[in-house]
């Protein structure tokens, strides 16, 4: 339910020569289709707009560069006039918190969160998934429903009974409990993906194995493991995404010590008319790193996005 | 039962059978039983149980609960780590024996997750519930029943335009997220700069929306004062042409439908990239057979792309319908605090915030039941797509 139905993929069909000419003439006309398609004009078209998409991102990057007083007196399309000069001044006292917390402290917290809240759903899903693709018990399929409908569940509804166990057990306002939380919005996703992937490796592969002595363990590392690189990077992806742009979760659960990159920015939102110089370039530094984890994981991060469109 | 006197072997396998085929989800229940009462039982007297801020620790304990330095904030992380990774090989040692009996074996494997999800999700999902029929003194101590008096509040007239926003929200972007993302889906299909053009428009969905609603701020900046020049975008644009400018945040319903651009130009990413990989998916063959017989550009569109795509659409348009519901960020930054821009997922943030649980529940209770519908329309559109598969 939370997965695009995967079209059918046309089938590469084997040509005999007493097709192939007429298969290479359909071909040279859907060449010609195709090229009819691609006018210049279309072309065209598609860069402005995509352009047009960008101007919000390229003006606050414009405007993280303007010197004091700029950013807060005049629009970024006047670049850097007479009244402001290029500089990457902001960008240094962003880092170094302008007088309140340092972004830096914002940013290793984001980290901290982060990488634990990614890892550590990836390792329980594994388990999980492995019992519910390749044991056979009674239950399972219950079991596995149970888990998978629990994907639509709104993290809302669990979030003051959350706090009420954090406070209980003392962790509150801990990475502990933002851990715990992105840990288990996550792993019904994890789940379902990794036991999607599982039950797409050929059942041979492992019955070889376990013909071989193998138990579910050496089964698990050496057989499966390797196999499922994608699927876990997959998810890994996604949920890096998501925790670090996560807002609700991080005001929620997060304390002075432990506030995350999102919540800093949306402090400083609050505090325009002190640290509005700062602003853009905040917003451009709490930018990067999920940036260059889309950029070069692009492939990976769609594949995560069409499986857990609707987490949260 | 009236097989009891003839046939005794089957009657006596039969609740064997039942039993086997219950085992391991009566463990799991087990397990998340004893989880439950460990919890109420070990938590007298509201200390905490794993660690208290007032009493004297160990450094080492501080620096687990309470790390303070980037060394200690980091030691933690990688010990995080470690730890889990470590339960999870001590769990898969543990159980990879043959002697191990199948239960231990299936809540080795299974019992974590099921912990997680049972106390972390079912639970406070219901806890969550009987919460939304209580009553909450001003610090959010429960002090008896409400009855339906929490879901009163959510629907009383100072919430009028949250209600409306929020009914806007789950319409407008999904329709004109999964519009424009399918139109620059067929736009830029098999164009020269399509990778380009499609990174730059799904940009959006990488970055978070607090960072998005920095951004637009600059697009929506309110009016500069006389003599001063605009700060935003949008009032410099309209400026141009003479018209006067506009507080573009802070009035209804113009400050929802500037939100909602925002959500629009996040999710049309989204939208143009599942749409695309669907229109890609469309056999060849269908299309030079239209072709043939002469459709081209809109019919050729609407006779054949949308048809063959339709199971996809209907998958882009709830899942931004469900994300317009729960997200709660760019009215939280951009929204100013103001009734008019509110909804539904950003009033459970205020009313969690002072302390609520009864409105907060209530609210929280709301966009779930909201959901379900959604998700059962998705499901069974994609029934209907599988059949005629």
């Amino acid at each position: 339910m939370t997965t695009t139905p995967t079209p059918p993929v046309p089938m590469v069909q084997e040509v005999t020569p007493a097709q192939s000419s007429r298969a290479t003439k359909l071909q040279v006309r859907a060449q010609e289709a195709k090229t009819r398609l691609s006018s210049p004009w279309a072309s065209l078209i598609a860069v402005v707009i995509a352009v047009l998409w960008t101007v919000p991102t390229f003006g606050l990057l414009v405007n993280s560069t303007r010197t004091e007083p700029a950013p807060l007196t005049s629009g970024w399309w006047h670049f850097w006039g007479p009244d402001s000069a290029f500089s990457m001044t902001n960008y240094i006292r962003a880092w170094q918190g302008n007088g309140g917390t340092p972004l830096s402290d914002y940013i290793l917290n984001s980290i901290v969160i982060t990488l634990p809240a990614v890892v550590i759903p990836i390792s329980l899903a594994l388990l999980a998934a492995y019992a519910f693709a390749w044991i056979d018990f009674k239950g399972r399929n219950i079991l596995f429903v149970g888990v998978f409908v629990m994907q639509i569940v709104p993290l809302q509804v669990a979030l003051i009974p959350l706090n009420t166990v954090y406070v209980k057990f003392g962790l509150s306002s801990s990475y502990w409990s933002i851990w715990f939380s992105h840990t288990i919005f996550g792993l019904p996703l994890a789940i379902f993906l990794l036991h999607n992937f599982m039950k797409e490796i050929p059942s041979s592969l492992v019955e070889a194995a376990r013909v071989d002595g193998a138990g579910h363990v050496k089964i698990f590392m050496k057989v499966l493991l390797p196999l499922l690189v994608p699927a876990i990077a997959a998810f890994g992806i996604f949920q890096f995404l998501w925790v670090w742009n996560d807002l609700l979760v991080a005001l929620t659960f997060s304390g002075s010590t432990t506030r995350p990159i999102t919540a800093g920015i949306q402090q400083l939102t609050t505090q325009f008319s002190q640290q509005g110089n700062i602003l853009p370039s905040a917003a451009i530094l709490a930018t990067i790193v999920p940036l260059i984890v889309f950029l070069s994981l692009q492939r990976f991060f769609v594949r995560g996005l069409l499986a857990g469109s609707v987490k949260g | 039962m009236t097989h009891l006197a003839t046939e005794p072997a089957r009657v006596d396998a039969e609740p064997i059978r039942q039993h086997r085929w219950l085992s391991p989800v009566v463990w799991l229940a087990i397990f998340a039983a004893i989880g439950a009462i460990i919890f109420y039982s070990l938590s007298p007297g509201g200390k905490p149980i794993l660690y208290s801020a007032n009493t004297q620790h160990s450094w080492f304990i501080d620096m687990i609960f309470k790390p303070t330095t980037v060394a200690q904030k980091l030691s933690v992380m990688v010990l995080a780590i470690v730890l889990f990774v470590a339960i999870m090989a001590l769990i898969l040692w543990a159980v990879d024996r043959t002697s191990v009996p199948k239960p231990v074996l299936i809540a080795g494997f299974l019992g974590p997750v099921v912990i997680a999800l049972t106390s972390g999700l079912l639970w406070t999902a219901l806890k969550t519930i009987l919460n939304s029929f209580q009553k909450f003194d001003q610090f959010g101590t429960q002090i008896g029943w409400a009855g339906w008096a929490n879901y009163g509040h959510v629907f009383t007239p100072a919430n009028k335009e949250m209600l409306i926003n929020t009914v806007i929200w789950i319409f407008v972007v999904p329709i004109f997220s999964t519009l424009f993302g399918l139109v620059y889906a067929v736009l830029v299909d098999r164009t020269r700069f399509e990778a380009f053009a499609k990174a730059l428009v799904f940009l959006p969905m990488a970055i978070s929306m607090v960072a998005a609603s920095v951004m637009w701020k600059y697009i929506y900046y309110a009016p500069a004062p006389t003599g001063r020049s605009e700060i935003g975008l949008l009032n410099a644009l309209i400026g141009t042409v003479g018209l006067d400018p506009v507080n573009w945040t802070t009035k209804f319903p113009v400050g929802t439908f500037a939100l909602i651009v925002v959500m629009i130009w996040i999710q049309t990413g989204l939208a143009m990239t599942l749409l695309s990989a669907s229109i890609k998916a469309i056999p060849d063959e269908i299309i030079e057979a239209a072709r043939i017989d002469g459709a081209t550009g809109w019919v050729l569109f609407k006779s054949i792309t949308v048809p063959s795509i339709r199971p996809t659409i209907v998958v882009v348009l709830t899942t931004i319908a469900i994300a317009s519901l729960k997200t709660f960020d760019i009215v939280n930054v951009m929204g100013n605090n103001l009734g008019i821009n509110n909804i539904l997922a950003n009033a459970f943030y205020s009313w969690m915030s002072v302390q609520q649980p009864g409105w907060a529940g209530a609210a929280a209770v709301l966009i779930f039941i909201v959901v379900i519908p959604v998700i059962v329309f998705n499901v069974r559109q994609m029934r209907k797509s599988e059949a005629v598969r």
